[in-house]
């Protein structure tokens, strides 16, 4: 009885701290809101503004289709009563005080604490010539609003630094405004990481077609600057150079844990570990009762993939695990949830919708099960003995929910799909991503229930085939 | 547990216009089951519950051509249906819709329907300015049947005096698609040759002297995927006059008749033009003007909520009962414009969606904001309204209104 009444008063009336103020930050306080948290609720955020969407800034805020003030996030719940610290790093967690340390010297005292600090783009690796002119990297509304405006000043030429989804979409904003791109990628084909070498071929054929030069299993080793600070060239690892003002840095991110270092929780490179109900492990492997992480920056077991932990970048996962761990941060134990949503994520390039779902990278085989690679139209199925673990589609968008139920339903791979279908059947083929991996298991689980929060999972004793 | 495989039969009933949820409530009690009757006279397996409804929708298995149906023997819908995207898989079908989405929507064209905006107000206030005086009308002739009507014609490029006859073909279509005697078939052969000449010729005239119409856009395409040709070309029109007024008169008047069935609710919306958007997607759940698909079969057997539907026979998603599933919609027998995570199957999902939607969005919004505000102390005359006979495209034939009077615009 006694646990009931502390953890009621503390719906009704504690105090919950949210570090980071984008995506899931919003999403989590709307959520606490919806789920009865009456209490006192601070949103923290080192960026000035209120929450906005980052996709857009590679996309249409660069081809000035849209102001970059109007990416603000749309509100599912007027949030009242809500004490916004915008415009200031947190820079320290004092696990035994429960306080969180700001840039200013404020010190903001919780009851329960969401990490959701996110990532920042990794930035070039030579700081001199990460400080010139036309250097550019892309991850806020600033460092948009400045690219922006610098691709419409027509500079002669964009380099864009790395061929993962950021780079891809710059280089295709930068095609759409007709500017000279080139692509440097040290991958066989741009976005080779993400889906394999097979796709990736496909995805460097559609960049080439649209005009872009792409430079791939080649690196950039330095940028050159002249007396005014300006960028003026590139020197790549393969002795050319390229004579550009314009360099977009587009290396991945680096995840927010630096503030975390001394705090006792199990936050690195790879963000700060949680189990399944998004609590927070400390330095010891033990998960904590009251730091909660959500986003980016968690890194979380998924049943489905072998319990392996995995950080995400996709938006989908920072709204889903935003709620999660906002219902697990009020209800009663027994009622939390796991956050065993399937990963999805999406891109836009060069007239391409690309949307997938699962872990490609997983895989071992892909097949296409629908459409055709050579019209870069089509579904791609992934698998790894025997079982599906992805799709991911190219304008087939409206078919992702079809395969996402047979990842739940652990189906096998390649999926049995009428010929019909499909009007030149094709065998699978290796996916040939860059560093396979080689997990071994005995069963499968599989995710039940519809409802995220009747979302459990079963274990399916394998039957192995004699 | 054995289902009763006459409700279906039941559904089509005429007897049962009026409400058929009593009817769709007892068919989800099995998920999927095999109904007599329906849309052929060897049956056909109903999907009533929203999940598996949703699931078939995003199925490649699932088919929308009945010439890959066992159970048709491989004949189509009708002999012109090879030619128009809605009874097509892909390729064929992405490649139609896509020559016909160029001039409709995004991305090509995405600020063409917000610039239709003041010419459907325009409409809109001129219908209701013609019932000025009036204490009593007919709420479809004079509303919502013209509405959409003068919409698609304007859209479309099709005159506006060319309507009566139109409406006659159009009235063959729509009641064929619930029909199976030999006459109906008949009817609605007659009636699909009247309108293909009648657009062939209308296509011809707008390539001579296009204008700005979808007609003339797509006579004289020259986009990246070339012109769409014929027969395409004139079915798709066709397809797109039918489909761009039957369904959304319906919507209209089983919109206005559930609002002036709660007052309550009718009475908040007029100081809440806030919730208008969610009003019309309220009506899309609870009285869908397309209460069921039935132009579907598998390509394989399907197993599915404890059954196995075979490979090649008809498929009937039924919509309606999907959106009153109480595993998805809490009291979902309730009319709630205000309920959260509204995700209905009022224009369907998947590749299929509606086409229209976004314009059947914005006319009823406009529709049902202007009749809210002119028309002072409306009440139905007539409940239960008689309705039109076709239980799939379901709405009042005629939707008797008196008012105290009709304000000025």
């Amino acid at each position: 009885m006694k646990s009931h009444e502390t953890r009621t008063a503390f719906k009704d009336s504690g105090r919950i701290v949210i570090v980071g103020a984008s995506l899931a930050g919003l999403r989590a306080a709307e959520a606490l809101r919806a789920e009865g948290f009456t209490g006192h609720l601070t949103l923290i955020g080192d960026e000035p503004y209120l929450p906005y969407d980052r996709p857009p800034l590679s996309k249409a805020v660069l081809t000035g289709w849209i102001a970059v003030e109007h990416t603000q996030l749309p509100r599912f719940e007027t949030l009242a009563d809500v004490e916004w610290r915008l415009g200031v790093a947190a820079t320290g967690l004092d696990l035994e005080a429960k306080q969180v340390r700001l840039a200013d010297g404020q010190i903001v005292e919780f009851d329960r604490l969401l990490i959701a600090a996110g990532t920042r783009a990794r930035p070039w690796p030579n700081q001199a010539e990460a400080e010139l002119e036309g250097v550019f990297t892309l991850r806020g509304r600033d460092d948009a609003k400045q690219l922006q405006q610098r691709l419409t000043a027509k500079p002669r030429r964009v380099l864009v630094i790395g061929g993962g989804f950021t780079g891809s979409e710059v280089a295709s904003a930068a095609r759409e405004l007709g500017l000279p791109v080139t692509l440097v990628e040290r991958g066989t084909a741009p976005l080779v990481g993400a889906l394999g070498g097979v796709i990736a071929e496909r995805v460097a054929t559609l960049q080439r077609e649209a005009g872009v030069d792409l430079c791939c299993q080649v690196t950039v080793t330095s940028l050159e600057g002249d007396v005014h600070g300006q960028l003026r060239r590139a020197h790549l690892s393969d002795g050319s150079t390229i004579d550009t003002e314009v360099a977009v840095v587009a290396l991945g991110a680096i995840r927010n844990t630096e503030w975390l270092r001394d705090s006792g929780l199990a936050a690195g490179t790879f963000g700060v570990g949680c189990d399944a109900g998004c609590r927070a492990f400390d330095i010891n492997a033990i998960v904590t009762d009251d730091v909660f992480v959500a986003g980016d920056i968690a890194r979380f077991p998924h049943p489905l993939y072998n319990y392996q932990f995995m950080s995400l970048e996709h938006w989908g996962n920072a709204v889903e695990q935003a709620r999660v761990a906002a219902h697990n941060m009020v209800c009663a134990p027994a009622a939390r949830c796991p956050h065993v949503a399937v990963p999805t994520f999406w891109s836009s390039q060069f007239g391409i919708n690309i949307k997938s779902v699962g872990v490609p990278s997983a895989a071992e085989e892909v097949v296409i099960t629908q459409g055709e690679l050579a019209e870069a139209s089509f579904v791609a199925a992934y698998g790894k003995e025997g079982q599906l673990v992805a799709a991911v589609t190219f304008n087939h968008a409206k078919w992702v929910e079809f395969y996402q139920h047979l990842i739940e339903q652990a189906a096998p791979f390649p999926p049995t799909l009428p010929e019909a279908l499909h009007p030149m059947p094709n065998p699978p083929v290796p996916t040939a991503f860059p560093d396979p991996r080689q997990p071994t298991h005995e069963s499968t689980v599989v995710l039940t229930g519809h409802d995220p929060s009747a979302r459990r999972v079963q274990w399916i004793p394998r039957h192995r085939e004699t | 547990m054995s289902q009763d495989t006459t409700i279906l039969r039941q559904i089509y009933d005429y007897a049962n216009r009026a409400n058929p949820y009593p009817l769709w409530a007892k068919l989800r009690e099995t998920p999927v089951c095999f109904q007599e009757d329906g849309p052929d006279e060897a049956g056909t397996y109903v999907v009533s519950t929203y999940r598996e409804i949703v699931a078939l929708l995003h199925d490649p298995r699932i088919s929308s051509d009945l010439r890959k149906s066992v159970q048709t023997g491989g004949r189509p819908q009708d002999s012109t249906a090879p030619y128009r995207f809605i009874s097509l898989d892909p390729p064929e079908h992405d490649r139609l819709r896509r020559l016909a989405m160029r001039h409709f929507g995004p991305p090509e064209r995405p600020e063409y329907l917000e610039q239709l905006r003041p010419e459907i107000v325009r409409i809109v206030t001129t219908l209701l300015d013609q019932l000025q005086g009036k204490r009593q009308f007919d709420l479809i002739d004079s509303f919502a049947y013209p509405l959409p009507v003068m919409v698609i014609c304007r859209i479309l490029g099709v005159p506006l005096s060319d309507e009566p006859q139109f409406h006659v073909w159009a009235t063959a279509l729509i009641e064929s698609l619930a029909s199976q005697t030999e006459e109906q078939r008949q009817q609605r052969d007659q009636a699909r040759g009247d309108l293909k000449r009648y657009m062939t010729d209308l296509v011809e005239r707008h390539r001579k002297h296009p204008g700005d119409s979808l007609l003339s856009r797509m006579a004289t395409d020259t986009g990246p995927e070339g012109r769409m040709e014929e027969p395409s070309l004139v079915e798709t029109a066709g397809l797109l006059l039918v489909a761009g007024h039957e369904t959304t008169v319906n919507l209209i008047g089983n919109g206005m008749l559930t609002l002036l069935r709660y007052p309550a609710i009718l009475e908040r919306l007029r100081n809440r033009p806030d919730l208008m958007s969610a009003t019309v997607e309220e009506v899309l759940r609870y009285e869908p003007p397309v209460q069921f698909l039935t132009q579907r079969t598998t390509l394989d057997e399907i197993a599915l909520a404890g059954t196995t539907i075979p490979k090649g026979v008809l498929v009937t998603l039924a919509l309606a009962a999907g959106n009153r599933d109480p595993e998805r919609f809490a009291d979902p027998d309730r009319f709630d414009p205000e309920r959260r995570d509204n995700e209905h199957l009022g224009f369907g999902s998947g590749i299929h969606i509606c086409f229209g939607a976004p314009l059947a969005r914005m006319e009823a919004q406009i529709a049902f904001t202007e009749l809210l505000l002119r028309l002072s102390q409306p009440r139905l005359v007539v409940d239960p309204p008689p309705y039109r006979p076709s239980p799939i495209l379901r709405g009042p034939e005629h939707l008797l209104i008196a008012v105290e009077g009709v304000h000025e615009s």
